[in-house]
């Protein structure tokens, strides 16, 4: 397979929350600014990186029966690992992630990666797999952070550049499901150009 | 009252899919029929509770006495992932209408980020075996409630003409969000 075309996929062409609907309960749980979405992404990105690692390596000691239970036992040892380094050195960012952090455990996106492609392609193909689809979600939940984040207080990675509040309803609830529904018509309309 | 009070924070205002952003997979998923969504709320209902309880008790019992605290999201999936699969057994002999409506998502519950979500947060927020219990079966109410609302604005937004870049996913999330805030309107009763 042609490796460049491997890593840029998830991107635009098969991002795994704009196109493909997967990983939403992150996407919308931890977007409230562009800091913390890409906090996640990059937590996420690590995760599917080595499971893809691992699982590529194993695929075939693995029975075809038990594989589903082995690659969450392998995803659920590195959450485990993020969990704990995250809470060691980024308390902050710890704190604020929250639950979020064991839950990438269930996040559909890292096992359907595993599942799909990890346990049929070579070592050097998973990795460029992992990294594109791990740094295509990181993209899509920065882009959404920072969407809300500039509708909803004015700022981007922090920085205030409007003075006062914004449209708050943004950094609540429902304000992550519109973003998101915009935004996934927007990649629509990339994609079909 | 302390039952009312979690029974009421789970189902209007802290609403597991609109507040909490948990179990999206299948809100999105199986939303396109309201007799589906009803079908897979019960489901829903039976596997959170029996995890709760029994997240429950490998926690207090073996997780925290051994210190073992750190193997929690690990036992915690198996024990879910195990339950799921009986969950699937039973259904496919007891009801096979239902199991084939619910198809790849009876399976993909293993990955509902709102039963683990849910297993966590009863640990966290440090309920007694019985809230804990009364806290996962609102939760699943306000599961099915949610999925169940979607599923008939869904059925009605089939017969509008949507704008071409909105159709599919797009509007459904902008519905999802005017949902959401509509549930806003909750917060201050408890």
């Amino acid at each position: 397979m042609d490796q460049a075309k491997n890593f840029t996929k998830g991107f635009i062409r098969e991002n795994p929350v704009f196109i493909l609907m997967l990983g939403l309960c992150p996407a919308l749980g931890t977007t409230t600014s562009a800091f913390n979405g890409m906090g996640m992404g990059l937590a996420t990105m690590f995760v599917v990186l080595m499971s893809n690692i691992v699982v590529s390596l194993i695929k075939n000691f693995v029975p075809n029966k038990v594989r589903i239970p082995c690659y969450i036992v392998i995803i659920a040892s590195f959450v485990t690992i993020v969990d704990l380094v995250m809470a060691g050195f980024m308390p902050a960012l710890h704190e604020q992630l929250g639950l979020f952090i064991p839950l990438i455990v269930v996040n559909c996106f890292v096992l359907g990666r595993a599942e799909a492609f990890a346990s049929k392609n070579t070592l050097l193909s998973s990795v460029i797999d992992g990294t594109g689809m791990g740094l295509g979600f990181t993209f899509a939940l920065t882009l959404l952070g920072a969407a809300r984040e500039i509708l909803g207080s004015n700022a981007i990675f922090g920085l205030q550049f409007i003075e006062g509040d914004g449209m708050l309803v943004f950094i609540l609830a429902p304000g992550a499901f519109i973003a998101l529904g915009y935004l996934i018509a927007l990649a629509n309309k990339l994609n079909k150009q | 009252m302390e039952y009312i009070v979690i029974v009421l924070s789970a189902i209007l205002v802290n609403n597991i899919v609109l507040a909490q952003f948990l179990g999206l997979c299948p809100f999105f998923g199986v939303s396109s029929r309201i007799s589906t969504a009803a079908g897979m709320g019960g489901a829903v209902l039976f596997v959170m509770t029996v995890a709760a309880i029994v997240t429950y008790l490998i926690s207090h019992y073996i997780l925290i006495p051994f210190d073992l605290i750190y193997l929690r999201t690990i036992t915690y999936i198996l024990v879910i992932s195990s339950l799921v699969q009986m969950v699937e057994i039973i259904l496919k002999k007891v009801s096979p209408p239902l199991y084939q409506a619910l198809g790849i998502f009876l399976p993909l519950m293993t990955t509902n980020c709102a039963i683990l979500g849910v297993a966590i947060l009863v640990i966290q927020n440090e309920y007694t075996l019985m809230s804990g219990v009364v806290f996962a079966v609102a939760h699943s109410i306000g599961f099915t409630l949610a999925l169940v609302i979607l599923a008939g604005i869904r059925e009605q937004l089939e017969l509008v003409n949507v704008p071409e870049g909105m159709k599919g996913n797009p509007i459904i999330l902008v519905a999802a969000g005017l949902l959401a805030l509509a549930f806003m309107g909750f917060a201050g009763i408890v």
